[in-house]
């Protein structure tokens, strides 16, 4: 049989079925539980510290599919003082990862702004990874008006 | 589908000095959590990986989750060694690359 893109699409289409339809029998949303899970798989069991690290996030955001939020991380971002990443996790979305970012000494400052979706009331959660292995976390709660994942 | 994406460089900079840099491309981020009218599920298809390269070396990377809100938006810092050009890369789940490139000049 000739492979045609026709029946490549097909496959496609009915691999990506396949996925869905598992995942849905997963619980609909993550938990706090998760969430300290994942910070530790990011860390590695460290516990972070406090400090250092700044989320900047609105109180209350009205719309729960655009809420901006911000990091900076005081560093030199020179030699030893580097931050390698940031990640951000929200402990009450379907999924708690965000998005993480990589930064290197060419970033000037570790600093990044970006647009998430909240899906309720919950917590934004960010944790800095430091080149010489220590890590620092801040927290801060977004009250949401309208969630942001869809029904 | 992803358009041509928007991104803000300063024209010129001083060596060394450490300007901001936004990005933004259009891209409806499909989380994966929606249904449709029929009650399927929309399969996923967002951007997963952004970054932002200066002369060959990284400047900046961010791995994307469904979590970020559609047409996504970066604003980051770059340090500024001396002339040359900025590559920004959008990577999309269904393997498509979108590129975009600015120059700057160090006076």
């Amino acid at each position: 049989m000739k492979l045609t893109r026709r029946h490549v699409l097909g496959l496609t289409v009915g691999a990506a079925a396949f996925a869905v339809a598992g995942a849905r029998i997963t619980p609909a949303l993550a938990s706090v539980e998760d969430t300290d899970k994942s910070i530790m798989d990011f860390t590695g069991g460290v516990a972070p510290g406090e400090g250092k690290i700044t989320l900047t996030a609105p109180e209350i955001a009205e719309n729960g599919n655009t809420v901006p939020i911000s990091v900076s991380v005081e560093s030199a971002m020179e030699g030893d003082d580097l931050v390698e990443s940031v990640i951000i996790f929200a402990d009450g979305n379907p999924s708690p990862a965000v998005a993480t970012f990589h930064f290197t000494e060419m970033s000037g400052a570790a600093l990044a702004t970006t647009r998430m979706r909240l899906a309720k009331t919950q917590n934004v959660v960010a944790v800095a990874k430091m080149k010489d292995g220590s890590f620092f976390m801040d927290k801060k709660q977004v009250k949401v008006t309208i969630g942001g994942c869809g029904g | 589908m992803a358009s041509k994406p928007r991104i803000k460089v300063p024209k010129s900079a001083s060596a060394g000095e450490v300007i901001t840099i936004k990005t933004l491309i259009s891209h409806e981020m499909e989380s994966g959590q929606r249904k449709d009218k029929d009650g399927n599920p929309i399969p996923r298809k967002i951007i997963n990986k952004f970054t932002c390269a200066f002369e060959g070396q990284t400047v900046f990377e961010c791995d994307l989750d469904p979590a970020i809100s559609a047409n996504p938006y970066f604003e980051f810092n770059a340090k500024v060694p001396a002339s040359g050009t900025f590559k920004f890369t959008w990577l999309d789940d269904d393997g498509s690359v979108y590129e975009a490139e600015e120059p700057i000049e160090v006076k």
